[in-house]
């Protein structure tokens, strides 16, 4: 079995007397497809948080590619790989689309990448998206289901090594989801790691290689999208008491 | 030490403004303590014209400065909230509002000190062995009465409890069958008119000037951000303890350094942070 | 690399142009008021790089001015320095300060940041106050050094101003067009995202308080010798504060030519008012023009010039 790429261990997050995590670990492995499922308030988002390190933890550690990066501020995280994409978008305004991705491409991935021009190549990850006719717009001119596709296209900007996906089909339409669907399969077979947070069920099953359910800061299940439907605990998490 | 404690409880009083609008409506009010002086100007005026008790104006302008404040807020919620742009042009918005009202009184009554009579002022008890002065008792007796008063209004009233819930949850607010901008404008205007009364005691304490109000925003903030954001009881206490430690730091080191007080003080919360004493 | 040498002789010139006005000894006048209009070009430039191109609004212009006035002050009395050690120490002391108060308050919400400035001001006034050795409360009296260049010290001041406002541009200009100025944009447009787009926003703030706390006392360096006369009221004038603020807010933020139109039109205005009206009057319409501007014209006269081009 390959070595975990995330390895989350223990982790606890508080908020003054509201425990919104409370020690969960999991694993995701290299080039998976991870669905992260759960009724809201059950601490998805602040998982997510912890990992990109947006929050700092209250307890546990986490580990990427082997190494500890608890302590990680969340810029060299991205920097190392692990990139998020926001559940409500959060463009840089005052920037066209293009300039947008050329953030994430200096700033996270010029680490890495081999000093290509950084405006090819932000054209080259709104072709893949569709984007490339918004390029020089700003995010105000721009769509619910284009501002979402700016999200992922800033996230692959970034070089991730691990993308995080933070509810990107919210409220979008059914052609639309298949749309992203599509996007992340897409990067998913380039090798990237793909965790998805989601409520719209029928993605989340369509997509998960294996999904974790979390309910009021625990884990309560793991297993394959189909175990995860027929599990009774699941189904108590959320149709509710 | 005992006009540490009194000064204290006048401090609350000022303070209480700040505490509501930026501890729970988390809107940077940088103005309130341009506030506070136009409250004392208005008690200065009424006294000097007509020998109303300045605390008396105080109290009878709160209506005028709730509606000012309403008006302030709806005009910031206008131009700033409702766009989300809030963080520099709303900070740039209210120093404006600040630097208008000071620039204003210094036009109206210029740069000399001005003060109120009152009969109590001048006087003073003597409680076992310590001389206590009017002129800073009544102010502090006022202030506790205020931090009480706002604190019943938050905890009891209706309007008062929205305004807890509009910090916490707009949503639950909006279930609640509450609009959130009128909950707000409603928390701005009572900041603004107790500011009227905080001024009032401002200037019963001691003379004043259109540039007092910069000695204040530090005082202020100091202890918004000590006391826990938003809570009114922590208000009290932190601003007990600010007026005790200037008046420690007044008599051993002479009165310049009171500000440095405020200020240092402000920088440890602020590091301690993020809950403050008795903060969410 | 043609735009760049374009830029080096556009600066050079300004800079010739400068100090042929300073050699004809034109009415003195000119090179009185043009002083004060320059340094509100640096005051306004430095502000911005924090304000505008950041987006964390500094209050505190006057400590970070009377800082490096009173540095000047200090060296003066103590060890005659000449003007460029005096210009490069209140520089590095205003820096420091900029430093100093960004550590403490930029892990916080920008809101804090300014807070902190806002009271700054007053507290360092009030130690400067108490400090004797640069004059206290009385103030002091400077000898301007004599054979000036130009003839006049006023004439000469000028002529250094001229230099310190180009450079101050140039160094606007420069981290505007760099990766650390797109940085910046992108964190003062959302701190969150641009942290977790790989933006290392703590060390990138505390790089743009520290350059703008360090032209803010180069600006304030030369002004002992302008005045002759340095007292903690007029170094630490609100003036300053709001000046600083509403040039770069009227001419506009977001490039750093908005500055330098706030402060060239808002500073030979108040120059003229100075004649007609008070100075609490003039202090008065500016803080009008400034609220107004918020309000009604967030972008400033380089967005209003922008809408009108249809860009």
């Amino acid at each position: 079995m390959a070595p975990a790429l995330l390895e989350v261990d223990g982790l606890t997050k508080r908020f003054g007397g509201f425990t919104a995590l409370n020690g969960v670990s999991l694993d995701v492995t290299p080039g998976e497809r991870f669905g992260l499922i759960g009724p809201n308030g059950s601490g998805k988002t602040t998982l997510i948080n912890c990992v990109s390190g947006a929050l700092p933890a209250d307890g546990g550690r986490i580990r990427f590619e082997g190494r500890d990066i608890t302590a990680v501020p969340a810029h060299r995280r991205t920097r190392l790989g692990i990139v998020r994409s926001f559940q409500i978008p959060k463009p840089f305004t005052s920037m066209t689309v293009a300039q947008n991705l050329a953030i994430p491409l200096e700033y996270a991935a010029g680490a890495r990448s081999d000093g290509a021009d950084v405006a090819a190549e932000a054209m080259e990850i709104l072709r893949t998206i569709g984007l490339e006719s918004k390029a020089h717009t700003r995010p105000a001119g721009l769509t619910q289901i284009e501002m979402r596709k700016l999200e992922l296209a800033r996230a692959m900007a970034a070089k991730p090594k691990l993308l995080i996906s933070d509810e990107a089909m919210a409220g979008l339409s059914s052609a639309e989801i298949d749309d992203i669907l599509a996007i992340l399969f897409r990067l998913n077979e380039r090798g990237i790691t793909i965790i998805m947070i989601e409520h719209i069920m029928r993605a989340v099953m369509r997509f998960s290689e294996r999904i974790v359910v979390l309910d009021a800061g625990e884990r309560i299940a793991e297993g394959t999208p189909d175990a995860i439907v027929r599990n009774p605990v699941v189904e108590k998490a959320y149709l509710g008491e | 030490m005992v006009a540490g404690l009194l000064l204290g409880g006048f401090y609350a009083a000022v303070s209480l403004g700040v505490s509501l609008i930026f501890g729970l409506l988390d809107i940077a009010n940088i103005a309130q303590p341009a506030f506070v002086i136009l409250g004392s100007y208005a008690a200065y005026v009424m006294n000097s014209s007509f020998g109303l008790d300045a605390i008396l104006t105080g109290l009878l302008f709160t209506p005028v400065f709730y509606v000012l404040g309403a008006v302030v807020y709806r005009l910031y919620y206008g131009s700033f909230e409702r766009r989300g742009e809030e963080s520099l042009r709303g900070l740039v918005f209210f120093f404006g509002v600040l630097f208008i009202i000071e620039v204003s009184l210094s036009l109206k009554y210029g740069v000399d000190y001005r003060l109120v009579e009152a009969a109590y002022i001048g006087k003073s008890i003597d409680l076992g062995g310590v001389g206590i002065a009017f002129r800073l008792l009544v102010p502090c007796l006022v202030g506790l009465a205020m931090t009480l008063a706002l604190h019943l209004f938050l905890s009891r009233t209706f309007y008062g409890r929205a305004v807890m819930a509009v910090s916490q949850d707009r949503l639950a607010l909006r279930l609640m069958g509450a609009d959130p901008v009128r909950i707000k404008t409603i928390a701005f205007g009572v900041g603004i008119a107790a500011a009227s009364l905080a001024g009032a005691l401002l200037i019963t304490i001691a003379p004043v000037v259109p540039s007092t109000d910069r000695d204040y925003i530090g005082r202020m903030f100091a202890i918004t951000v000590l006391g826990g954001m938003g809570s009114i009881a922590g208000t009290l206490v932190a601003a007990v303890i600010l007026g005790v430690a200037e008046s420690l730091m007044s008599t051993f080191f002479g009165p310049s350094w009171s500000l440095a007080v405020s200020f240092g003080i402000l920088l440890v919360a602020l590091a301690v942070r993020p809950a403050g004493l008795l903060g969410r | 690399m043609a735009r760049s040498t374009r830029t080096l002789l556009v600066g050079l010139a300004v800079v010739g142009a400068g100090i042929l006005l300073a050699a004809l000894r034109v009415n003195p006048y000119v090179y009185f008021a043009g002083y004060v209009i320059l340094q509100y070009v640096v005051m306004a430039t430095a502000w911005n790089i924090l304000g505008g191109y950041a987006g964390y609004v500094n209050f505190g212009t006057p400590a970070f001015f009377a800082l490096g006035a009173y540095t000047a002050v200090f060296l003066i009395q103590s060890t005659r320095a000449p003007l460029p050690v005096l210009i490069l120490a209140g520089g590095l002391v205003s820096g420091l300060l900029g430093l100093g108060i960004g550590y403490l308050t930029l892990r916080l919400r920008g809101v804090f940041f300014s807070i902190a400035t806002l009271a700054l001001s007053i507290v360092l006034q009030t130690m400067i106050i108490n400090w004797e050795y640069v004059g206290g409360s009385r103030g002091l009296s400077v000898i301007r050094p004599s054979g000036p260049p130009f003839g006049s010290y006023v004439t000469f001041l000028f002529a250094v101003m001229v230099l310190l406002s180009v450079m101050a541009v140039t160094v606007a200009r420069f981290i505007e067009r760099s990766w650390v100025g797109r940085g910046l944009a992108a964190l003062r447009d959302n701190e969150e995202a641009a942290e977790c787009m790989g933006v290392p926003t703590l060390r990138l703030k505390l790089f743009a308080t520290t350059v703008s706390g360090v032209l803010l006392g180069v600006a304030g360096a030369p002004f002992p010798y302008y005045v002759t006369f340095v007292e903690p009221t007029s170094a630490f004038n609100l003036d300053y504060a709001v000046n600083a603020l509403a040039m770069p807010m009227i001419g506009g933020t977001t490039s750093w030519v908005g500055p330098v139109i706030g402060a060239v039109l808002l500073g030979t205005a108040q120059q003229l008012a100075t004649v007609t009206i008070s100075s609490e009057m003039n202090l008065f319409i500016v803080g009008v023009v400034l609220v107004a501007f918020v309000v009604l014209a967030p972008e400033g006269i380089v967005g209003l010039v922008r809408r009108v081009r249809g860009r």
